[in-house]
């Protein structure tokens, strides 16, 4: 007995404290235990001293007044504590936007050269100069090679798992690539590293020795960790994730569709141009967006394996190559406060890369959503 | 009726069901002329070796396929059959380097899957030694993870039951896309973020002015990783529970919240509980938050609020970076166990999310 | 121009469950045929078997014998493209490609067959758009999606697309069941005008239109729940629905049982 409103009051001031000044991680912290109970325990309290239950006293189905809403009613609590957690997705949103200004300014600030423009990246000297120039360039370009090697193989997956494998072999083959997509990208990055190389080495060499005259392949050497491993690297790791979202998609084209093209006297792939990939379009872009994303925040995998020197350069096989993930991983050890403020500065750039990317995503994933409930 | 004129397809095209067919023998024969070709061009003018016979070969193969198709069943079987051609060399195609990273991974991961391995730290360890584990590591890896599926679940529960119970109109809708675009933040931007935010600025408090590295602020880094997908997780299950099942408990005069937390969240349990254990597969395997927050270390530290923690993801990172040559094989014993912890975890949620389905 | 289907002997499978056994029937050329009996009976199976749809589903085959004009259109030789081509169908539920446009909906078929130009795609769907008597309605709006129609409408645009390839045979499954009743009197009326050019198997749990469109009616029973579907009797409509020799047909036309 009046278990309840006590304890949801101490959900309740959970909730109040995590929007103010966004001590959240204090205050998640300390609530850890707290908004769980109610769920746990409730049962006990069910029906206990509540007014919204019924008119309490007056019996069953009893006469009387209709009780009146409470101003602080556990409902009111309960409410305004998941309102609270709600509003922390949005919060730390806007934290992770403020803070990361807040601690680049300094270093920005005390950078002698151009942030946008300088090539280089060295912000531990006593004239701090760094540039994330060559880091987004780099980003783009190994992320963007990604997946353009990514995309058309995992569609070719998604397509032989959805439409051309026997059922079982399908189903089972499909929770193996969800599987492959929890692979942690650091086992990847050892992969990679330890073995994918030699035989991109080789290929690189093949490559210069026959289509040196191709800038994109020129050069002298070393070859090897290069913008090439690296970006296979990712390919390689973003691939499960396309194949696994446009695999859902494609299974869901509807078979009243299939059937309508197989019955014109379509073939399997004339179907699958009329019914299945124009059905699964937007989820494609959606899937790629996605890719894309995981792509330009990948960081440990490309610290492993890419050559780690800024540069803009479009050379695909000599060593070199960097990011701005990656850029962080390997100086952030011998980062000073100037260092560490400047990785700041780049990763606030990738957050906002990223965040264009996502967005982009998801609005193209939400008309998705309109526009198959329209054709419904 | 409408006038007869000439019909799109031609009436002989339209009354003849028979078609030629390429033979299996043919598909054989491109197929052992497409190598031989490739092989005589290759080694005849020493380009290069066996990789690019086999490149070459399936490349001839693709033409060779199309032309004969094209030449004895028309236009349409070929597109068809070399599209289809192509999606199953895809399928293969990818498939080598993913079977070759498992290959590697295990036997790789054996040679040092002992008991030292798991009852050890890397404390005193020297680049001679052959002997370290990662007991220190999985210690991290634990309480990190541990701790910000405490933070997270509540949160997130909370998060999903107010977007879909409660949330209405633009608000609701904005959570919505700020969860989906959070999905995407980059590992290392929310390592960062924790790193500006707790290590720079709260910690120093705590702290006698020092920044404190700590397992705990990789947790809260964890946390801002989890958070998103157990909020999405969640919102799709609550969606699912039939409304009948709310309508009933509400006719019954049981207020809302109580409906929420005794009828609704343990109809959609299973369901919530696959996407917790999905976001901490995911969280487990996270490197670079870990790197940034909670610095790593050799010896083994119970207290993730205290100084420097390891995880087995850095674990593996460092150690792949160590000059050391038995890091190597630590490393890959490392990350043997961190993909074996990681998918018990996809398979448990995956067969507890699937037995649930077949339960409905 | 409409074509003779045999059926000797046809048994279809779903992998080991047995869904019609043994139909064996003649349907001549220019008639409107309805497969008639309760559900689950078979009739739809029977139906996709006749321009191989039925195999399209994972694990499901047919023996037997099913000739047009005297091809066997399960001869190993045969193109099964080209067997959907010359024998159309018209589905339960409408189902245009949601992505298309009208237009593109009407001429998808001929596309496949490589017709480029513009000028004969554009003759092509007007013919089958006034064939589908959909033309008047939707002439001035030919660049919008298929899926923004009404239902009996979508269901007319989809008899549109199976008859702009002007097949032999058109086969429906039930084309009425999911509209109301103006829309059901438009597409019947359509039947009727359609049986000039083209051999029409109609399957329909509809009596009265069984009665109102067909010249022929073939009952399809099943002994319980399990036993594959069989073929009662197959005779002129007329005749099954006033005279039926069989005393299981009668008792289902008269909704004794089923």
């Amino acid at each position: 007995m009046g278990d309840t409103p006590d304890r949801s009051a101490n959900a309740g001031t959970g909730g109040p404290r995590v929007t103010l000044g966004h001590s959240r991680s204090a205050g998640a912290a300390l609530s850890v235990d707290v908004p769980v109970t109610p769920l746990d325990r409730t049962p006990d309290g069910v029906g206990s001293q509540d007014s919204d239950l019924g008119p309490g006293g007056t019996g069953l189905g009893g006469g009387g007044a209709l009780p009146r809403r409470r101003a602080f009613g556990a409902e009111r609590i309960f409410h305004g504590f998941t309102m609270a957690a709600g509003m922390t997705v949005l919060g730390i949103i806007v934290a992770i936007a403020i803070f990361l200004v807040a601690k680049a300014v300094p270093a920005l600030d005390a950078n002698t050269a151009n942030f946008f423009t300088y090539e280089g990246w060295s912000p531990n000297e006593t004239e701090p100069k760094f540039g994330i120039g060559a880091l987004a360039f780099g980003t783009v370009l190994t992320s963007l090679l990604a997946l353009l090697m990514a995309v058309p193989v995992a569609l070719g997956i998604a397509l032989y798992l959805s439409h051309y494998a026997p059922r079982r072999v399908g189903t089972a083959l499909g929770f193996l690539v969800d599987l492959l997509a929890a692979v942690p990208s650091v086992v990847f990055g050892l992969w990679g590293r330890d073995y994918f190389y030699g035989p991109v080495r080789d290929v690189s060499a093949w490559l210069n020795t026959y289509f040196g005259w191709l800038p994109i392949f020129g050069g002298d050497g070393p070859f090897g960790r290069s913008v090439l491993l690296g970006s296979l690297v990712l390919a390689i790791m973003v691939l499960p994730i396309i194949t696994s979202l446009s695999r859902e998609v494609f299974l869901q084209t509807p078979t009243a569709n299939e059937e309508a093209a197989l019955a014109l006297g379509a073939t399997k792939w004339e179907m699958i141009r009329m019914a299945v990939l124009p059905y699964g379009r937007p989820g494609i872009i959606g899937a790629t967006m996605l890719g894309l994303g995981r792509a330009l925040g990948e960081t440990i995998a490309l610290a492993m394996t890419l050559g780690i020197v800024s540069k803009i350069s479009f050379n695909l096989i000599e060593n070199g190559g960097n990011t701005v993930a990656a850029n962080i991983a390997n100086a952030f050890g011998e980062a000073n406060d100037i260092g560490r403020g400047a990785l700041i500065a780049s990763g606030l750039v990738l957050f906002s890369i990223t965040l264009i990317v996502n967005m982009t995503a998801r609005a193209i994933i939400y008309r998705r959503r309109e526009f198959t409930e329209t054709a419904a | 009726m409408t006038t007869m004129t000439a019909p799109p397809v031609a009436p002989e095209q339209n009354l003849r069901l028979r078609a030629r067919r390429l033979p299996v023998v043919a598909l054989l024969g491109i197929a052992v002329a497409a190598v031989a070709v490739a092989a005589l061009l290759v080694y005849a003018t020493g380009i290069g070796g066996f990789a690019l016979v086999v490149a070459l070969a399936m490349l001839l193969y693709l033409v060779g396929l199309f032309a004969a198709s094209s030449a004895v069943e028309g236009r349409r079987q070929a597109r068809n059959r070399t599209w289809s051609a192509l999606i199953h060399s895809a399928f293969v195609l990818a498939l080598l380097p993913l079977i070759s990273v498992v290959w590697t991974l295990l036997s790789n991961g054996m040679e040092r899957l002992d008991r030292t391995f798991f009852l050890t730290s890397m404390n005193n360890i020297g680049a001679r030694d052959p002997n370290g584990g990662a007991y220190h590591a999985i210690v991290g890896t634990l309480e990190q993870v541990g701790i910000a599926t405490l933070i997270t679940v509540p949160l997130g529960l909370a998060c999903a039951i107010y977007v879909v119970e409660y949330g209405r109109g633009r608000f609701a809708q904005l959570i919505r896309f700020f969860v989906d675009v959070m999905t995407g933040i980059p590992s290392i931007v929310a390592g960062l973020f924790v790193l500006a935010f707790w290590i720079l600025i709260v910690s120093p408090y705590l702290n006698d002015g020092r920044p404190g590295y700590s397992g705990f602020a990789a947790s809260l880094a964890l946390s801002v990783l989890m958070l998103p997908t157990i909020v999405r997780s969640t919102e799709e299950m609550l969606r699912l529970v039939p409304a009948p099942l709310r309508e009933g408990s509400y006719a019954l005069g049981v207020p809302k919240w109580k409906t929420i937390l005794r009828i609704v969240l343990p109809t959609a349990a299973p369901g919530i509980v696959t996407g917790v254990m999905l976001a901490i597969a995911r969280a487990a395997g996270e490197t670079a938050p870990v790197l940034l927050v909670a610095g790593g270390g050799a010896a083994i530290n119970f207290n993730p609020f205290e100084n420097n923690q390891s995880s087995l993801a850095l674990f593996v990172y460092q150690q792949a970076g160590d000059a050391s040559r038995y890091a190597p094989a630590r490393a890959w014993a490392a990350a043997l166990t961190l993909v074996a912890l990681v998918l018990i975890l996809t398979i448990a949620a995956k067969l507890l999310a699937r037995r649930n389905r077949f339960g409905r | 121009m409409a074509m003779r289907i045999e059926a000797t002997n046809v048994t279809a499978y779903y992998g080991g469950f047995k869904a019609i056994e043994n139909i064996t029937l003649t349907v001549e050329p220019k008639t409107v045929t309805a497969l008639i009996g309760p559900s689950g009976c078979g009739k739809s199976t029977f139906l996709r078997s006749i321009n191989r749809m039925h195999e399209v589903l994972p694990g499901a085959r047919v023996d037997g014998r099913l000739t047009i004009d005297g091809q066997d259109i399960y001869d190993r030789d045969v193109d099964v493209t080209a067997v959907r081509r010359m024998i159309g169908m018209v589905f339960q539920r409408p189902n245009p490609f949601p992505t298309m446009s009208i237009f593109e909906n009407v001429v998808a078929g001929l596309r496949l067959n490589g017709v480029r130009k513009k000028s004969i795609l554009e003759e092509a769907a007007e013919r089958a758009l006034r064939s589908a008597n959909l033309w008047d309605e939707v002439k001035d709006r030919l660049d919008k999606p298929g899926a923004g129609l009404s239902g009996g409408q979508q269901q007319r645009l989809c008899i549109a697309r199976t008859i702009a390839v002007e097949p032999q045979v058109v086969l429906m499954d039930e084309p009425c069941s999911a509209l109301d009743p103006i829309s059901t009197l438009a597409i019947e009326d359509l039947m009727f005008k359609l049986k000039d050019r083209y051999t029409i198997i109609i399957v329909t749990h509809n009596m009265q239109q069984a009665a109102r469109v067909s010249d022929k009616t073939a009952f399809f029973s099943i002994e319980r729940t399990g036993d594959p579907g069989r073929l009662i009797e197959y005779d002129d409509t007329q005749k099954i629905f006033s005279n039926p020799s069989e005393k299981k047909t009668e008792d289902y036309i008269t909704g004794r049982f089923g």
